[in-house]
């Protein structure tokens, strides 16, 4: 039953056109828990004299990742949209490494999911940006 | 009454538009998301031209929250590097042919940035405009809005805290 519900978000967050057009893949989800990675791409560079990710881009990797934790845990029954989210920059990612973002759901209510998130470069132990935002749960009607 | 002649219309059009075209034009992540900025005297407005590549609910279908992060972002940093610059564009200390020559400040960077999503991005084109709250000389703080048909009804605002480039040099 929960692999299902990991298969059908999985399959949603893949067919997402933004998402696609980023070449993020999931590479872990469930349990309120979700891996996006977001491989280098010289299209995504906000400063082009050091060739370092636009923050906008990190944005919408931590936006995605947040939203696939929200799908993914077991009392959320539909799906999701993004109510706020904070993002603070800690610093510039390393050109050309792949970027790594997770999130988790630490609550959640009948209507609100309360999410952490942080993403990464190669160096996992100096994150480059974490992130907390609330998501709806939507309800099937 | 030695009082200097203003210049002509064009050749301060010809400057700002240098100044802004040589912050926004060579970012690729601005071409990439396909950002462009209309410009009134110091007034800019940013445009979304909306594209499938943008969605990020393919049902509804809605335009990706990370995308009007983005858009709303790429508004701040370029409306606060526009207006940082601008004393030295009006009195041609910025000349055209160094900026024509990708010559530039550095941009500010992002510390902290907020975005609250208050009605889901329709598939249209999107507008955003910000407004520097505070701009000193390490931090600045940035409002921006963005909205679709009715400038009354925001799809999402942001706040952010930038660190200034230092002026030296």
């Amino acid at each position: 039953m929960t692999a299902e519900k990991d298969r059908i978000a999985r399959q949603f967050i893949e067919t997402i056109p933004h998402s696609k057009a980023l070449n993020m893949r999931i590479t872990e989800i469930g349990d309120g828990f979700a891996r996006i990675e977001m491989p280098y791409d010289e299209r995504l560079v906000g400063d082009p004299q050091t060739g370092v990710i636009h923050g906008g881009a990190v944005s919408a990797l931590m936006d995605t990742t947040g939203g696939a934790a929200v799908m993914s845990h077991p009392e959320a029954p539909a799906g999701t949209a993004t109510i706020d989210l904070r993002i603070d920059y800690m610093r510039a990612a390393q050109p050309g490494q792949t970027i790594v973002a997770e999130a988790s759901v630490y609550h959640i209510t009948r209507n609100v999911a309360f999410v952490r998130a942080t993403a990464m470069d190669d160096d996992r132990d100096r994150p480059v940006a974490s992130a907390t935002g609330a998501f709806t749960v939507e309800r099937k009607s | 009454m030695s009082r200097r002649q203003p210049e002509p219309v064009q050749v301060v059009k010809q400057r700002r538009d240098a100044a802004l075209h040589a912050l926004a034009g060579g970012v690729p992540y601005i071409q990439f998301l396909g950002i462009q900025f209309d410009r009134r005297g110091d007034e800019l407005t940013a445009l979304l031209p909306f594209r499938d590549e943008l969605i990020g609910n393919p049902f509804l279908p809605a335009i990706h929250g990370g995308v009007t992060a983005a858009f709303l972002e790429v508004t701040a940093v370029i409306s606060l590097s526009y207006q940082w610059l601008w004393e030295d564009v009006e009195s041609g200390e910025l000349r055209v042919e160094e900026l024509e020559a990708g010559n530039l400040p550095r941009l500010p960077k992002t510390i902290d940035f907020t975005v609250d999503y208050l009605r889901s991005g329709l598939p249209r084109d999107a507008y955003a405009r910000a407004r520097v709250t505070r701009s000193g000389r390490r931090y600045a703080s940035v409002q921006a809005e963005a909205w679709q048909d009715n400038r009354d009804r925001p799809m999402a605002q942001a706040t952010a805290h930038f660190l200034m480039p230092r002026n030296d040099g």
